[in-house]
């Protein structure tokens, strides 16, 4: 339950992220990090000091080493001692929990980074060791096999077919040609079957990536930027785990998620989807009830550029910046965890009328 | 608008063991959460959200192990937050979810800690692959005992100081039914002829592997004028980082906990901790840390904290009881065990501990910390709402 109004209004100040690659191996994590750090720090005229809360996000599992974030905190320059936080999460919750923070009044600033190397294993592998130890993870289903099963539901239940699919695919691909930062820039062929119904182009790159972006609250933020991209809403639900006892063609999770958030309350003219599968697109469209008339993904998305625990802080980024260049006035900003999009995180932004 | 003050009303801990091999890994934290449902005699339905926190994801080998226990810590529907900051995560998780109510984005939040050691073994999930560090170092108490000695060099401590802790917190324990170690023979002898592990901590003097989990409910004014038994009220809380290593850094007081405590204590109105704060429930995972940390935090002056060990003020019937649960010595679900040390200050608060209770503790202090002694979290809990 919601509670009572708040009365801090709190926005995106700032973005940063990486060129995405197939592989950075020649960047220790820190490294690849630290570029970003520096960039979004450079866009406000802020110094690491002049944070009030500072909040990550990552994984151990992809690292290949435990408190594998105890490093990148090396590159943040914590010193002197620092107000510090890290979510096992997407950077898109490490957000969420500076956004609590800064609604307390306990800070004003917050940095907040994520960062994910997939590149010195196999993702694919890696990913089921997320799944319950118990009774699925023994049998080593891999994300494209889950994502497949997605897939194939959502086509018998006749919300798509392979046509549209490969349509997502190429909308995505050819936004991401204005993308700098994206690892696949412009269409790419569909290719063969990964695992049916989806194809390579179906899928998302592997690959290597990070991002920060900058938390503000009230006329901090209208100091720090010509144009806030202001929080209207935030929020995020998680469903069972059990592929068996979801329906894989909805996504009730992001339409409670949204509606906490306020996304029904007005139209928005953008969406930044974490959506890394094609198919993962037309739940997470039917879900939000986005029209033709919304821009959705100009950045490509996660099928464009997908570095994991960076990809849905990334739309969040995304979304703010083209708030802050004028490019748009109400943006959704939307970020997954886990197989089949178990956990789902919304998010309004908007500019101040101009 | 000023901070929803934030109310424990729910504690539950899992009888903290080496191996819980009855259940499996939604079945202890369930179990946890259970019972602090029960405390708080709430039901899943009555949770706005859950913010669970564990250690390295390689201690059971399972990635983000949150996405699979959505369903056994009735998270479906709603928020779910994990958080990993080392050792001290116990302490960060809690610290999060009372933000979430101070913030007055939920009114009532479950938070949850654990560790399941027995999946894995800990000492080498803690050793570091070379080259990120030197071989040899095996576990953290091989991290950790050149620090003791330079504490003992500094401040001069007597040898035994060490010992005389482990006793205590052996004997405290005792009193504590979800303590792992219940050494019921325990001399401060024995504790003295123990093997030596690393020099200078000897078996006695170091924290057990546990499997355990514990669980809070917090909640607001509301809430807390709903619940059956007397609340505890948070005074203050507060997270501080500081880097692994760099030139400079003092591993025997970091900087970081200093400042820690001090923005505790501010929250809290606090100017003289020793004097002011009832007891204190330490993350102390090797005997010679709890002097360290009294220096630390600001209850000794530098090179003093052995003192009161040895003058017997920590004790249970001490002045400054320091945990009076036994501590980390005597159980430690790492990820768990910042938790532990947050709902014990609690339990004390609402006069609740039971046989471990400090007769009229009103102010008590959970601290935790991890990495390098680099990364703290920390509470201070009354029995009576901040500003009353």
């Amino acid at each position: 339950m919601t509670s009572a109004p708040r009365d801090r209004e709190i926005a995106v100040v700032a973005f940063a992220q990486t060129a995405h690659r197939r592989t950075s191996e020649e960047l220790s994590e820190v490294e690849m990090l630290m570029p970003v750090l520096h960039e979004v720090l450079d866009r406000t005229g802020l110094k690491t000091a002049d944070i009030d809360f500072t909040c990550s996000g990552s994984s151990d599992y992809l690292a290949g080493r435990a408190f594998s974030f105890t490093l990148a905190l090396d590159g943040v320059g914590a010193w002197p001692p620092i107000s510090e936080s890290h979510v096992e999460m997407d950077g898109a919750w490490a957000l969420y929990e500076a956004w609590t923070k800064l609604l307390t009044g306990d800070a004003d600033t917050a940095l907040v980074y994520s960062y994910g190397k997939s590149s010195p294993g196999s993702v694919r592998d890696v990913l089921t060791r997320q799944l319950d130890p118990y009774y699925v993870a023994p049998l080593w289903p891999d994300s494209v096999a889950l994502a497949a099963l997605q897939a194939q539901a959502l086509i018998d239940a006749g919300d798509t077919d392979e046509p549209a699919l490969a349509a997502v695919a190429s909308r995505n691909r050819e936004a991401a040609t204005t993308n700098p930062h994206a690892q696949l820039r412009g269409p790419v062929p569909q290719g063969d079957y990964l695992v049916q119904p989806l194809r390579t182009g179906d899928c998302p790159p592997i690959g290597d990536g990070a991002a920060a972006v900058i938390l503000a609250a009230g006329d901090r933020a209208r100091d720090l930027c010509d144009r806030p991209a202001w929080i209207r809403g935030i929020d995020h639900r998680i469903e069972a785990h059990g592929l068996g006892v979801r329906d894989l063609t909805d996504s009730p999770s992001t339409r409670l998620a949204a509606e906490r958030a306020g996304v029904f309350e007005r139209p928005v003219d953008t969406a930044e989807l974490h959506a890394p599968f094609t198919a993962q697109e037309v739940v997470l469209r039917k879900a939000l009830r986005l029209g033709e008339d919304v821009d959705v993904n100009p950045s490509g998305g996660a099928l464009a550029a997908n570095p994991i625990m960076a990809a849905g802080l990334i739309r969040i980024g995304e979304a703010a910046a083209r708030i802050h260049r004028g490019a748009s006035d109400r943006a959704l900003a939307h970020a997954t965890s886990g197989p089949c999009l178990q956990q789902n995180l919304v998010a309004v932004l908007e500019g101040e009328r101009r | 608008m000023s901070k929803e003050p934030v109310a424990v009303v729910g504690i539950g801990q899992t009888r903290h063991v080496a191996a819980r091999r009855d259940v499996s890994l939604a079945g202890l934290v369930r179990e946890a959460a259970r019972r602090a449902l029960q405390d708080a005699e709430l039901t899943w339905a009555d949770i706005d959200a859950v913010v669970i926190g564990k250690a390295p994801d390689f201690f059971e080998g399972v990635m983000m192990p949150e996405l699979y226990l959505a369903d056994a810590l009735g998270a479906v529907g709603k928020p779910m937050l994990r958080v990993h900051t080392a050792g001290s995560v116990g302490g960060s998780t809690a610290l999060v979810a009372a933000n979430l109510v101070a913030a007055r984005v939920h009114g009532t939040v479950l938070t949850l800690a654990f560790e399941k050691q027995s999946e894995s073994n800990a000492m080498w999930g803690l050793s570091l692959p070379i080259p990120f560090q030197q071989p040899l170092l095996a576990g953290a108490g091989g991290f950790f005992a050149p620090h003791i000695r330079a504490y003992m060099r500094r401040s001069g401590a007597p040898e035994t100081i060490g010992a005389l802790v482990a006793y205590k917190d052996r004997r405290n324990a005792l009193k504590n039914p979800y303590a792992h170690l219940h050494e019921h023979d325990i001399t401060l002898d024995k504790v003295m002829a123990s093997p030596m592990l690393w020099d200078p901590i000897r078996y006695s003097e170091t924290c057990p592997s546990s499997d355990g989990a514990c669980a809070m409910v917090l909640t607001g004014r509301a809430g807390a004028a709903r619940a059956p038994h007397p609340p505890a009220w948070m005074l203050g809380g507060a997270m501080r980082s500081e880097p692994t290593l760099f030139a400079g850094k003092d591993f025997v007081s970091p900087q970081a906990g200093q400042d820690c405590a001090a923005d505790v204590y501010r929250q809290a109105g606090i100017t003289d901790p020793r004097r002011e704060i009832d007891g204190a429930e330490i993350y102390v995972p090797f005997s010679w840390y709890e002097p360290m940390w009294l220096e630390n935090l600001g209850f000794a002056d530098a090179g003093e904290g052995w003192k009161l060990t040895e003058t017997g003020v920590t004790e249970l019937d001490g002045a400054l009881p320091v945990n009076m649960s036994g501590g980390v010595l005597s159980a430690n679900p790492i990820g768990a065990s910042g938790m532990i040390r947050f709902a014990e200050a609690a339990l004390q608060v609402r006069g609740q501990a039971g046989e471990h209770q400090v007769d009229g503790a009103r102010r008590v202090l959970g601290h935790a910390y991890g990495g390098g002694s680099q990364f703290f979290s920390m509470w201070l809990v009354g029995d009576r709402p901040p500003d009353s």
